[in-house]
């Protein structure tokens, strides 16, 4: 692109700012539903920002560049922008328009401006068309981006909630499993297992499947590694809730729970506990 | 130069593990060990880990060895107080000590020791002097 187009749209930016403004937000304010989830003095302010500092972007030289240092502040506020909105809930197109709204009004305006020079008319057009273009896929990826930080910080959140370690009795210690097992989540569930009985001092550790609904020999293989862990440390652990189908799959898969006791439901397992505890008198002669 | 201490405790040798276990540390405690038992015909062995941090494959074989060595001169042995990360480690790398006995800590340890030497002396005319 030429200095010229880049001085003329430096040129227009500065001369019609005002105009521009009040055209851009009009554009703005009517993409956006009744009731819209962001005030117009924000938005005034936000636009009157990005205006000034696109000004100062393209008066300092390689206007369809937008990586270039030049673009850095107008780059930092989009990103703050399109990261604001992606949390309070803004549709990509309502981000990304923030940006491309802006092109109606300063094609207006540039028209008027270079009424009598259809090439430079042209040049400018192209011009202005890339630069958008590129601030409005700026937006959408940073967008993008801040709503994947979202969804992955819920995944680790679920993965915190899903597994609770709960205290049964003195000394036994349950573990309700409920989802699929993948590698991640079984990692987070034996540490959390091991660290709950060495702070309890647990011997013993039920680990309840009842909520998981498959299990394949990875699932298999991560169940048996808890449990050696948890033996090596100097807990007995039970696996219960082994349902009917998964009983026929992990026989079927050629998986080997020999060495671990296992339970059809968590109160066989409960009570399984109590014996190996030598508690199963007092308590089941208290309740008859 | 670092020496892991074996306390003698009636008849069981008590071992402690308190600083990092490196390999030729690991070869002396096997040596001193065996000879400690075969010394003082102890009927059981406690080894307690739980300062011990960090495990690789040799060390984690390291106790896997001593304990089954200790099997053979008839001491009882039980591994007390591994730290969770440690047992995984030892998961992963597939040394799942098979035959070990293990125990939260040293006092679940004793308790396990006593009623397995128990056991062994509860043999008819093992011991016929015995009475409890």
């Amino acid at each position: 692109m030429s200095a010229a187009t880049d001085s003329v749209i430096a040129r227009i930016l500065k001369t019609y700012e005002a105009e521009l403004l009040d055209e851009w937000l009009h554009e703005q304010l009517s993409t956006f539903r009744p009731g819209s989830k962001i005030s117009e003095s924000d938005l005034r302010g936000q636009s009157t920002e990005f205006l000034n500092l696109l000004q100062q972007a393209t008066q300092t030289g390689n206007v369809s560049d937008v990586r270039s240092p030049a673009y850095g502040r107008v780059r930092d506020m989009l990103s703050e922008i399109s990261r604001s909105r992606g949390f309070q809930g803004f549709s990509p197109t309502e981000t990304a328009m923030f940006v491309f709204s802006l092109k109606r009004p300063l094609f207006a305006r540039i028209r008027k401006d270079l009424a009598n020079d259809a090439e430079s008319l042209a040049a400018t057009t192209w011009t202005i068309t890339e630069l958008l273009d590129k601030l409005g896929l700026f937006t959408t990826e940073i967008y993008q981006k801040s709503r994947d930080e979202v969804i992955m910080r819920q995944q680790e959140e679920l993965l915190e909630l899903s597994t609770p370690v709960v205290k049964l009795w003195d000394g036994i210690l349950a573990l309700p499993m409920i989802g699929t097992l993948d590698s991640a989540r079984t990692q987070v569930v034996m540490e959390s297992l091991l660290q709950r009985i060495v702070e309890t001092g647990a011997d013993i550790a039920i680990i309840d499947i009842t909520g998981v609904p498959t299990v394949d020999t990875l699932t298999a293989q991560h169940l048996l590694k808890t449990v050696t862990a948890a033996r090596l440390m100097g807990a007995d652990c039970i696996i219960s809730g082994i349902r009917p189908q998964i009983a026929q799959t992990i026989v079927h898969l050629g998986v080997d729970l020999g060495a671990v006791t296992t339970k059809a439901t968590l109160a066989d397992a409960f009570r399984r506990a109590l014996e190996m505890r030598g508690q199963s008198h007092q308590l089941f002669k208290s309740r008859a | 130069m670092d020496r892991i201490p074996i306390l003698k405790l009636r008849d069981l040798l008590l071992v402690t593990i308190q600083v990092d276990m490196h390999d030729r540390l690991a070869l002396q405690l096997q040596d001193e060990l065996t000879t400690r038992i075969s010394e003082t015909g102890a009927r059981g062995v406690l080894i307690d880990i739980s300062s011990l941090d960090i495990v690789d494959s040799f060390i984690g074989r390291m106790i896997a060895n001593i304990a089954a060595m200790a099997r053979v001169l008839d001491a009882q042995t039980v591994v007390v107080g591994m730290q969770p990360a440690v047992a995984i480690t030892l998961v992963e790398l597939g040394l799942t000590l098979p035959g070990v006995r293990t125990a939260l800590n040293v006092d679940k340890g004793m308790a396990l020791l006593e009623s397995a030497t128990r056991e062994d002396e509860d043999v008819p005319g093992a011991d016929a002097g015995r009475t409890d």
